[in-house]
């Protein structure tokens, strides 16, 4: 039989690691993005720098579900405040 | 590995309750003296100008500064609230200094949740003041009685909601920009260290920092101006 801290560790980690899986969705958000001020600068290349400086705000703005998973993630791994829960569950 | 936060010094109060004194309080008094000598100097310089001839060296480069700070304050708010400039300039150059101390190795301020969350509240604050100050009744409508009496919860939920998600989005960059590095630095062999490191500090550092400062700012500055404007 496994350690139940062992298990309670390991748990905490496959946690992390889905919690940081919402990397994709908000990377695949800042690429549209950066695409759309790509066509704007396209279409009017005089306003270059303030869509610029709007794209920078809005890839910020993108930034943060991807921001909040790695802090979910950082808390699982380095705080973890169910841990003493979770060996006490197992201990019955 | 240890990022917690080093505490120096603890001062007993009463039972239960300590004033802590942490890395983050220790490094957030040396940007303090750092802006506050470079306003005495200002200060100081500024009793010999002469304001009716043409500006010239600093006094040309603090006018710059003002007037386009005061530029991006309209753009970003509403003149209604212009008499809050220099609170959101001072938050801006703190939150510039202090996201861009880690390249000198000392842990910034701004990555400790107790730094981040009262700045934030501030803006919270502040939304309320400008939003009672300026247009009370229509502030308060729109809170309690819009669209039904019945949303009300929901836009309260929504209100303090937003020093959270502010606090959050900042310290959740700096924090992880900083762990990003002390692991290269704790891991990584004594070969790696010396140049390799430089391109990440002026990402996570400078160019995330300058950026996180940006957006908090232009935030506070949009809900205030939101919250004082018909």
């Amino acid at each position: 039989m496994y350690h139940p801290l062992a298990f309670a560790i390991a748990v905490s980690h496959i946690a992390a690691a889905i919690a940081l899986l919402n990397g994709i969705l908000t990377t695949m958000g800042q690429g549209k993005v950066a695409a759309s001020a790509v066509e704007a600068i396209a279409r009017q290349p005089e306003a270059k720098g303030s869509i610029t400086t709007t794209m920078f705000i809005g890839c910020g703005f993108a930034e943060t579900g991807g921001v909040y998973g790695l802090l979910i993630a950082f808390l699982l791994i380095f705080v973890n405040p169910l841990i003493n829960n979770n060996i006490q569950y197992l201990l019955g | 590995m240890d990022f917690s936060i080093v505490v120096h010094h603890g001062i007993q109060i009463t039972d239960g309750i300590m004033f802590l004194i942490t890395e983050t309080t220790v490094n957030t008094w040396i940007i303090m003296g750092l802006l506050f000598l470079f306003g005495i100097v200002v200060r100081v310089k500024s009793r010999k100008w002469d304001f009716t001839k043409k500006p010239t060296g600093l006094q040309n480069f603090i006018e710059m500064c003002v007037e386009s700070w005061e530029k991006f304050f309209i753009a970003n708010s509403s003149t209604r609230v212009l008499y809050l400039a220099p609170w959101f300039f001072v938050l801006f150059m703190f939150l510039l200094v202090s996201n861009m101390i880690g390249v000198t190795g000392l842990r910034p301020p701004t990555a400790d949740w107790g730094m981040t969350f009262p700045l934030a509240f501030s803006t919270f604050c502040l939304i309320i003041f400008a939003g009672m100050r300026h247009r009370p009744k229509k502030y308060l409508k729109g809170i309690f009685l819009e669209p039904l009496f019945v949303f009300a919860p929901l836009n309260i939920i929504g209100e303090l909601a937003r020093p959270i998600s502010l606090s959050f989005r900042l310290f959740g960059n700096i924090l992880g920009g900083m762990i990003l590095l002390s692991l290269l630095y704790g891991i990584a062999p004594i070969f790696v260290q010396f140049v390799l490191p430089a391109p990440l500090h002026m990402y996570f550092d400078l160019a995330a920092g300058a950026l996180q400062a940006v957006i908090f700012v232009v935030l506070s500055l949009t809900f205030v101006g939101i919250a004082s404007e018909d």
